[in-house]
């Protein structure tokens, strides 16, 4: 359990306190991963089942390694295509799958509240590594914890989110997670890309990259799909960088000193962000990457039945 | 001898005839025979009583699915009539939308055969717009009317194209039929699978703007105005589409429209509260709290002239599954009263004025007989108890399906007792046939 949550499918439904108690909790975990011998035998016995109905090498690699890392055994379930076009049922592979009786399904899917689904139909816990354009509750906590790690506190920062964040499930966990720590959030992005009504959710919303930037203490940069461009959301690539992408000028000018940029990944270089920003001083990117294992262990770890006063000691 | 059964004690609701008080109703030989607050009681007679109960013309819905043909796992035309009598409708008109699709005098006549040998409701099937409901072509209003179709719909689909919508407006008027039609730009529907605002924006799933209803309202209305037809509108769920409808009625042009009894009462945020249940998915998707709040308002000033369930049978293989993945659409009948009896307690909308959107109202939208207790009227009557409080259960439903917003729910008030021709179908607690 995290606090009273069963299973991590959404930082809405997150309180403050349980949020804080994975990020403490992944401190020490990133202690873990910084040793010689990167083992512990927290979760021995355990298993964890990634369930990935969309590729995500990369999400699921982080799940994987932060399984392994607790001594949990991890299976790989991944399926091309959604449940829906192969006949069987999200509800039929996850009650399946739960006939393995594993501890933790990790769950990835392209439709929002699919996690949801399955957890109202299965005994274990749940853990959304992304639904829709719903959440990505793990990259939120570890944007979280990363911002944290580099300020030291979350409480009165500003935090800038430009992109797509119509189509973000990494916006919207941020968006959940960030005021609960104290900070404020500035959306930017074209009005194509803002989702309704999204400054009810306690944000405001810019249009001018400058706007948003400026005085933020961090920028999360979030990633063109290029199948948005035809939608139409955006005329071309080439104007979305002109007007939205971080390049070293931009950031000279108008980034605050030591404010971070963050990055989901993967990186569309020379879109939303100039090779020079991505490596530049103020990237914290490859750190999200470790911190994510981090983060992962700890999510894996209070729902797998682990005591987070035990981990530390 | 012949067939009478007097209805006693009840308060005869009739807003067509202006009756509103307690009287006996006499129903002979399948007709309304009087309406009195004193008649004679003929030996062997059935007698009802009625104290404390609403005695009103029978429920007409303009906008059933009843599956049959081609989906009878979902409904049936006689489940789907056993349904229509246990909600206290009389009569229910069945969208087009079947496989294959209404648009032939086969289709028609099979449904009505159906219908003839439940013997419970009165069905009347609507014809296809299209032929095949593909957008393309008209489809043949003349048999499909002499076949005994009361209107034309491509129910589940908008008619995108302005020029067919036009043809159809403008050859409907040689039959008198009604063009129903389901307002939606499929452009701006998109991927959109609820209703777009913050609650779409939380769950991260695509949006339908109102706008989408709105503009094909629009543009339909002027198409009315363009050819004289007449449009139905259903299912009005956007606070623009019901200003239109105002407008569009105060300048006198043949518009009627209908309202489902969930888009009165829940809301997209409804949506966001049942963590994704697809048991209030349906099309249009349910809207703001001020789109419902316009769509109350136009049902009480008359602007919006009937409620329709769109009773839309499914099963769990088409429900219990994501959100995205699943299909559109809520059964209604069994659930209609009590759901809109909510909005008279809260003072929203007056009890007349509920009876009314359920019977006459309906009845003028599509020149049907009945949604009277006039002398002389067929004996359709519902009896409905306003108080009684029941809980609808997924079990105990007379549809085939359970795809309710309201199972397992508690509601207030019930229908009791239906008769059909003078017949009673339906008594609550026990079979009638
Ligand atoms: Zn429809």
């Amino acid at each position: 359990m995290i606090g009273r949550q069963k299973h991590c499918i959404a930082l809405e439904d997150f309180s403050r306190e349980e949020i804080l108690q994975v990020l403490d909790l992944a401190v020490s975990m990133k202690e873990v991963l910084r040793r010689p011998i990167k083992k512990v035998p927290s979760l021995r016995g355990k298993s964890v089942v990634n369930l990935f109905f969309e590729a995500s090498t990369r999400t699921r690699s982080s799940f994987e390694i932060a399984a392994k890392t607790l001594s949990a055994d991890c299976l790989n379930w991944t399926s091309a295509s959604s449940s829906v076009t192969k006949g069987e049922t999200l509800i039929d592979t996850a009650r399946n799958l739960e006939a393995m009786r594993p501890d933790v399904l990790v769950i990835r899917h392209s439709a929002g509240g699919a996690p949801r689904l399955v957890a109202d139909h299965v005994g274990c816990a749940v853990v959304s590594a992304g639904d829709g354009a719903h959440e990505h509750p793990s990259q939120g906590l570890l944007d979280c914890f990363t911002v944290r790690e580099r300020l030291g506190t979350l409480e009165g920062k500003t935090l800038a989110i430009v992109g797509d964040v119509s189509h973000s499930r990494v916006a919207r966990s941020d968006l959940h997670a960030f005021p609960k720590l104290g900070a404020r959030v500035r959306l930017c992005g074209p009005p194509t890309m803002m989702p309704s009504g999204v400054e009810k959710l306690g944000c405001t919303v810019h249009t001018d990259l400058r706007a948003a930037v400026e005085g933020a203490d961090a920028v999360i940069m979030l990633r063109i799909q290029h199948e948005r461009i035809g939608d139409p959301l955006i005329p071309n690539t080439r104007e979305y960088s002109k007007l939205w992408g971080l390049n070293a000028r931009k950031a000279a000018d108008w980034l605050k000193p030591g404010a971070l940029v963050l990055h989901p990944g993967p990186i569309n270089r020379g879109v939303e962000l100039s090779p020079e920003v991505a490596d530049g001083p103020a990237s914290v990117i490859l750190d999200q990457v470790q911190n994510g294992v981090a983060v992962r262990m700890a999510i894996l770890y209070l729902l797998a039945g682990g005591d987070a006063a035990e981990a530390k000691a | 001898m012949s067939d009478v059964t007097i209805i006693e004690g009840g308060r005869v609701i009739d807003p067509a005839s202006g009756t509103d008080g307690v009287r006996a109703v006499v129903l002979k030989d399948g007709l309304v025979a009087d309406v009195a607050e004193r008649v004679e009681r003929p030996s062997g007679a059935r007698v009802v009583d009625a104290r404390g109960r609403w005695v009103t013309p029978g429920f007409i819905d303009l906008h059933v699915h009843l599956r049959e043909p081609g989906q009878e796992y979902k409904e049936t035309v006689a489940s789907g009539a056993r349904a229509a009598v246990a909600g206290g409708f009389t009569a229910v008109v069945c969208m087009p939308n079947t496989k294959p699709v209404n648009d032939t005098l086969a289709v028609t006549e099979l449904i009505l055969a159906r219908a003839a040998a439940a013997g419970l409701a009165r069905v009347y099937p609507c014809g296809c717009i299209s032929r095949g409901q593909a957008g393309e072509d008209l489809a043949e209003f003349g048999e499909l009317r002499a076949g005994g179709c009361v209107a034309v719909s491509d129910d589940g689909k908008p008619v995108m194209s302005p020029a067919l919508m036009r043809r159809a407006l403008e050859y409907a008027r040689a039959f008198s039929l009604p063009v129903a039609v389901h307002e939606e730009d499929l452009h701006l529907v998109g991927q959109g699978v609820m209703h777009e605002g913050a609650a779409s924006t939380r769950l991260g799933l695509k949006g339908i703007p109102g706008q989408a209803e709105e503009v094909m309202v629009l543009r339909d209305i002027a198409l009315a105005e363009l050819t004289g037809g007449r449009l139905h509108l259903q299912h009005v769920s956007a606070a623009g589409s019901v200003r239109a409808v105002r407008e569009a009625k105060r300048r006198g042009l043949q518009v009627t429209a209908e309202v489902t009894p969930h888009h009165l009462t829940l809301t997209d945020e409804d949506v966001a509260a049942s963590g994704y249940s697809t048991g209030l998915k349906m099309s249009p998707p349910l809207r703001s709290a001020e789109d419902v709040r316009a769509c109350v308002e136009g049902l009480a000033d008359g602007t919006i002239d009937c409620i329709a369930t769109d009773h839309a049978p499914h099963s769990s293989v088409e429900k219990d599954v994501e959100f995205d993945a699943a299909l559109n659409g809520v059964t209604g009948l069994e659930t209609a009263f009590p759901v809109c009896l909510a909005l008279v307690r809260r003072g929203a909308l007056g009890e007349r004025r509920l009876v009314e959107a359920l019977s006459a109202a309906p009845a003028r939208a599509f020149s049907l007989p009945g949604g009277t207790l006039a002398r002389g009227a067929p004996a359709d009557v519902a009896i409905l108890d306003p108080a009684a409080e029941w809980t609808f259960d997924a079990a105990a439903t007379h549809s085939r399906s359970s795809n309710s917003p309201w199972k397992g729910r508690r509601l207030t008030g019930r229908c009791t007792h239906t008769f059909v021709g003078g017949r009673l179908v339906h008594q609550a607690g026990g079979e009638a046939r």
